[in-house]
């Protein structure tokens, strides 16, 4: 499966394809197409980790003979170090230079199919009890299917103009599907702003990816991380090439300050959310992060410790995120901003030079956002469809599945021991705080504490007190159900993958590279650091508990900000989500749209074409002045009624008449034969 | 096949003169005698493309292939000579299959004032005309055939264009009959410095200008840069353009975009590049300038629109400047993808045209502020507008991708140019054009999606509510599947034309080092 890698994402695509023809004839209305290739697919990527597991076990103790990874490039990395592997056939060419499209298949690469494909199942698997009943629900598969399709061959993509194929595609899958009930103007326009602002940061992509191309001389992920771990790597343009695809993931995995359009692409259905921010589009950027992670070391000299700008990135975005978080009525609002910032936790522990962390927390980040995602998507689907928490509350003892698997959710969510997210977080902490970045240390802690805090808010408010809606909630269905105990059992689970205390670290043994790969000291585990930081969390779950038990539910939304003016304004300041969205929306693109385009237009109709008007009505003249005065008047003499015909033409170009044509044709060939045979003689002689 | 190798060409071009006079020879009465008499000369064109196009050698690409090279006009050594190469091949074959696509399209959709019979004779002559100047090896005979689009657009603009169509015809005639002057004016230059006095392309290419001294060399090369820029259009020569397209027939307003266009950009890689490459040097940097200017200066105009076959138009002007940034490069990424370029816009722009076309039979009008609920009216209509949009945006996988990213590619290392634009910095110059460009994709995706939207989503308008929308036509689907299997295909394997173009791009390239 390591060398047939194609088969997985090409499973899905053929799926999309069958879905759209034949979907509405087909058992389960294209649902089970859909399920049936994307359990395929999973399957497929279970035997690839499989394999590949098996070929690092089998590499530790004797040396492999593998063929070089990408063609004239010799293996790197020490006797024992496990190669990619990396299959290709010619795609496009330019003169003789041929560029393939294959796979390149490493632990990363295993890792993420498996998640990916896994996570989409669930999803699929949920949307056949979510989705029941709507208007394209064979469409609504046929996209999901895509978008696996697409994240698939993201992540196999063995070189870079591939990736943006991939990367591309994710963008308009969750296009289509944020758009998905195009009827409300609002979600088409949801849609739309999700796409043209990671297309905006789609600029850093394209030009990042050529500026390595005449850098690197290919477009292959292997050779590129192989020339930036080189030692001989110009580092202007490794710095150029970082700075361009960390805008790119900026755009794509809603860093600061491209993160405006993920809370409004909640317009999506839910299973969809739970998808774009899990598996497929948003940690795509940080797979980018992840895959050129040479690019992005030594471009930005993360090995020398000092800030560099992903850190930064990744730090701001963590805190400007959690704090949103705390001013959402909007369950799925609450959870959208809670992604931000999470992605802010891995772009961080890439910026820190922390790989395997930022991995893991991808990793196990995938299973609690998808859960929480789906619960949220139970509860509204038990609620009256919707996402409003003023009108929930007291949940917990009408939907006691949805509850419990939440409640674990949040808690992994939150970084409690010994749930998935505590060994994430904690190895992006220790990590950070290892190598030299105590800066990012604490604003890791400020993170988790805030975490902590908005969502005990969220499950407080959805779950305990009274029901505050007008339905009648009851638990959901099994198809809804099942997808969530997975996902909660993994929640619990899928820290064990990386924990080190207990002498597992998997993710570093399978998942890292061992060739072309930064030298990295991945930190031991910390134990004062790693109660330091449940405690942090723990505080914040007894405070945020506290301040809201202590008031009736509907009153936890005003709180503070009706009395203190200062917690006012910063309210208000929050609830505007810092403003960037009248920045963009009302500044940027109302701008550009309005006053720049009609100006642009303006422009064009009166000073460009007035030009061409102007000297089409100008020799018009001319040409009833030659007639008029010199033919009529001086060469004739005798002038006669002719004339009137030419009066009426002329007087503006819109009144050309079309007998004129023949003239100007007759003047502008005549001119151009007296020229040539003026030529054609003089040459003659 | 000696016999189809020396024919083929002579076939592809005189076909559809020949189907021309059939068709005149048919009383105006019998219109279904017409037709038939169109889509055959139509399709014999098409399948003695496909003859070509089995009997190419791909491996010789960069070789003219097909030559037939007779005496014709001895007087002033005009010659009878044609040729196809891997630059020229994809685009004659792309235009006669347009030329089979619109045929079968106006089967019922003939626009007022009907006239069959004088509708197809156009379309036939129009392809005479453009299959002529991509297979012409001879500039006079390049000229002719060069000449020949004019009249068949300019009438059918003027009698079955929209309200405004005396102006817009006119127009559109004037603006490129100017150019072609002084195009002609450069062909006489040409032959009279070359030092054979030649008018064959492929020895004046060796030549390479050769000879002429390179102020006289930058002459010349202007004439020939307002020739082929008004027909591409480039900025600011561009104008003509939304009025032809707003008020031309749907089929013309497809031929125009798909193939028209594409004529201007031909000629400056097939005639202007390597006959005068000294003068293409130090005429690059202001062609990628005035490139630049068009791939942002259309897009917001695009944004400006509310009509929604005026924002094509637009739209055009701007993907446009991708292809001419590619060729300003000089280089053999930007040619080819030039080429792809070419080929992808007239697939897709084409498209996008018959959809406004049908778009406008429908609701009678084109207003987009007006319009809206396509897809819950004609949901296929509207996902095939979808997907057009989405490939015209340059989606990866579909087939706009290919000619707007390498030429944006190619524009990080241009071939050696006279010199830049800021303090002679040609390296500078186009890697700032880079940035704009790729800064224009972001605004196509823009207006693109508006458009989009304001067309195929929300609501349908309250005037449309009880009016009944008729989804795709039978003779809209064959006419466009052929069209979204092709955008799908080049998208996913470009290899289909980078491995026609290479070689010859290379020939092409390889004068100015790339």
């Amino acid at each position: 499966m390591l060398e047939n890698a194609w088969i997985i994402p090409t499973l899905p695509a053929v799926a999309f394809v069958a879905i759209v023809f034949f979907g509405k004839r087909s058992p389960g209305k294209g649902a089970f197409v859909g399920i049936a290739a994307v359990g395929a697919s999973f399957v497929a990527s279970c035997v690839a980790a499989g394999q590949w597991i098996q070929r690092v076990d089998n590499a530790t103790g004797k040396s492999e003979g593998l063929a070089a990874f990408t063609k004239g490039v010799v293996s790197a990395g020490g006797a024992h170090a496990v190669q990619p592997v990396t299959e290709s056939i010619t795609w496009w060419q330019n003169g003789s230079i041929k560029f393939g499209v294959g796979t390149f298949v490493d632990g990363l690469t295993v890792m993420m199919v498996v998640v990916v494909t896994l996570i989409s199942l669930l999803v699929q698997i949920y949307s056949t009890a979510y989705m029941r009943g709507d208007r394209r629900y064979t469409w609504y598969f046929a996209a999901l299917s895509l978008f696996t399709a697409s994240m698939l061959t993201l992540v196999v993509a063995s070189n870079t103009i591939q990736l943006l194929v991939g990367w591309e595609l994710v963008g308009v899958c969750s296009f289509m599907l944020i758009g998905h009930w195009w009827e409300e103007p609002a979600n088409s326009r949801a849609a739309i702003k999700a796409f043209l602002t990671t297309r905006t940061g789609d600029i850093g992509l394209m030009i990042g990816i050529i500026i390595l191309f005449f850098t690197v001389g290919s477009f292959g992920i292997g050779a590129t991380n192989l020339y930036a771990t080189s030692g001989h790597a110009q580092h202007a343009f490794l710095l150029a090439a970082a700075v361009c695809l960390l805008v790119a993931i900026i755009g794509k995995s809603g860093q600061f300050p491209l993160h405006t359009w993920l809370p409004d692409a909640m317009a999506g259905p839910t299973p969809v959310s739970a998808l774009i921010h899990a598996a497929t589009m948003v940690v795509a950027g940080v797979f980018l992060g992840a895959r050129l992670y040479p690019v992005f070391f030594n471009g930005f000299s993360i090995g020398h410790g000092g800030v560099n700008a992903m850190a930064l990135v990744g730090g701001v975005t963590i805190i400007i995120g959690a704090a949103l978080a705390f001013v959402q009525t909007d369950i799925k609002k609450v959870l959208a901003y809670s992604t931000i910032s999470q992605l802010g936790y891995m772009v961080m522990a890439l910026g820190v030079g922390a790989w395997s962390a930022a991995v893991f927390h991808l990793f196990t980040h995938a299973f609690f956002k998808a859960l929480l995602f789906l619960g949220a998507g139970s509860v509204s689907h038990a609620a009256g469809h919707s996402f409003d928490m003023r009108e929930m509350g007291g949940l917990r003892k009408k939907m006691p599945i949805t509850f419990w698997t939440f409640v674990i959710g949040s808690l992994a969510l939150a970084g409690i021991f010994p749930l998935a997210g505590f060994w994430s977080k904690d190895e992006i902490l220790v990590n950070a705080g290892k190598n030299g970045y105590t800066a990012f240390l604490v604003v890791g802690l400020i993170g988790a504490f805030l975490t902590a805090a908005y969502m005990t808010r969220v499950v407080y408010l959805t779950f305990f007190g009274e029901y505050r809606g007008h339905e009648h909630p009851h638990e959901s269905e099994r198809a809804i159900t099942i997808p969530l105990v997975i996902l909660g059992a993994l929640s619990v689970g899928a820290g064990l993958v990386n924990a080190a205390p207990l002498g597992l670290e998997k993710i570093k043994d399978w998942v890292q590279p061992q060739v072309a790969f930064p030298h990295l000291n991945n930190a031991a585990f910390d134990y004062p650091k790693a109660i330091l930081s449940v405690s942090i969390a723990l505080a914040a779950i007894v405070i945020a508990g506290y301040y809201w038990l202590r008031r009736d539910e509907l009153r936890a939304f005003r709180g503070l900000t009706e009395r203190n003016a200062l917690a006012r304004s910063g309210y208000q300041f929050l609830v505007n989500k810092y403003y960037l969205d009248y920045l963009y929306e009302d500044i940027i693109v109302d701008g550009i749209r309005g006053a720049v385009a009609r100006a642009s237009y303006w422009v064009n109709q009166h000073v460009i074409d007035g030009v061409v008007n102007g000297l089409g009505s100008g020799s018009t003249r001319i040409a009833r002045y030659t007639y008029d005065v010199i033919d009529q008047r001086v060469v004739d003499g005798a002038a006669n009624g002719i004339a009137l015909e030419t009066d009426r033409a002329g007087a503006e170009v819109r009144g050309f008449q079309s007998g004129h044509v023949q003239r100007y044709a007759l003047v502008l060939f005549g001119g151009v034969g007296l020229l040539s045979l003026a030529l054609f003689l003089i040459n003659i002689h | 096949m000696h016999w189809f190798d020396d024919w083929a060409l002579t076939l592809a071009v005189f076909i559809p003169l020949v189907g021309l006079a059939a068709v005149l020879f048919i009383p105006r009465a019998h219109e279904q005698a017409i037709k038939t008499t169109a889509l055959v000369a139509s399709l014999a064109t098409l399948a003695v493309g496909v003859g070509i196009l089995a009997d190419f050698n791909y491996s010789q690409g960069g070789k003219l292939q097909f030559i037939v090279d007779k005496s014709w006009i001895p007087l002033i050594k005009a010659r009878y000579h044609m040729g196809v190469d891997g630059i020229s091949l994809p685009l004659l074959i792309l235009s006669m299959l347009m030329v089979v696509l619109c045929i079968i399209y106006s089967w019922n959709h003939f626009p007022e004032p009907h006239n069959p019979k004088a509708f197809l004779a156009l379309i036939l002559l129009l392809a005479v005309g453009m299959n002529g100047t991509f297979v012409a090896q001879d500039l006079i005979l390049f000229f002719v055939f060069f000449e020949i689009v004019l009249l068949p657009m300019f009438f059918m603009i003027g009698v079955w264009g929209g309200p405004n169509r005396q102006y817009a015809a006119i127009k559109f005639f004037l603006f490129t009959l100017f150019g072609s002057a002084l195009m002609l004016v450069s062909f006489l230059a040409i032959f009279f410095l070359s030092k054979h006095q030649t008018f064959q392309m492929p020895q004046l290419a060796q030549f390479g200008g050769s000879g002429i001294a390179s102020g006289t060399q930058a002459l010349v090369f202007g004439g020939l840069f307002l020739g082929f820029a008004i027909k591409v259009p480039m900025f600011p020569f561009h104008t003509w353009l939304p009025d032809a397209h707003t008020e031309a027939p749907t089929v013309g307003s497809v031929l125009l975009a798909a193939i028209l266009l594409k004529l201007g950009a031909y000629g400056f890689i097939r005639i202007a590049l390597p006959i005068l490459p000294a003068a293409a040097r130090a005429w690059a940097p202001w062609i990628g300038l005035l490139a630049v200017i068009a791939i942002i200066y259309g897009a917001l105009c695009c944004l400006a629109q509310r009509d929604m076959k005026r924002l094509i138009a637009f739209s055009s002007v701007s993907h446009m400047g991708f292809v001419m940034l590619g060729i300003a490069t000089l280089t053999s990424f930007g040619i080819n993808a030039a080429v792809f370029g070419m080929v992808a816009h007239g697939l897709i722009t084409g498209l996008l045209f018959f959809v406004a076309g049908s778009v406008q039979e429908r609701y009678k009008t084109r207003e987009m502020n007006r319009l809206g609920g396509l897809l819950t009216q004609a949901p296929k209509l509207g996902w095939i507008l979808g997907f057009t949009v989405m490939a015209s945006l340059g989606l990866p996988g579909l087939a706009g991708f290919w000619g707007e990213f390498p030429a944006i590619l190619s524009a990080y290392n241009p071939a050696k140019l006279t010199q830049g634009l800021f303090n002679g910095d040609q390296l500078l110059t186009f890697r700032v054009y880079l940035v704009v460009a790729a800064i224009g994709t972001v605004l196509a995706a823009g207006y693109l999606l508006w458009m989009l939207q304001r067309v195929a989503f929300g609501a349908v308008k309250a005037e449309f509510e009880n009016v009944h929308i008729h989804d795709v036509h039978v003779s809209e689907w064959i006419a466009w599947v052929p069209l979204l299997l092709l955008i799908v295909a080049l998208g996913i394997y470009p290899n289909l034309i980078f491995h026609i173009t290479h070689g010859a791009v290379s020939n092409v390239s390889k004068v100015f080092g790339g």
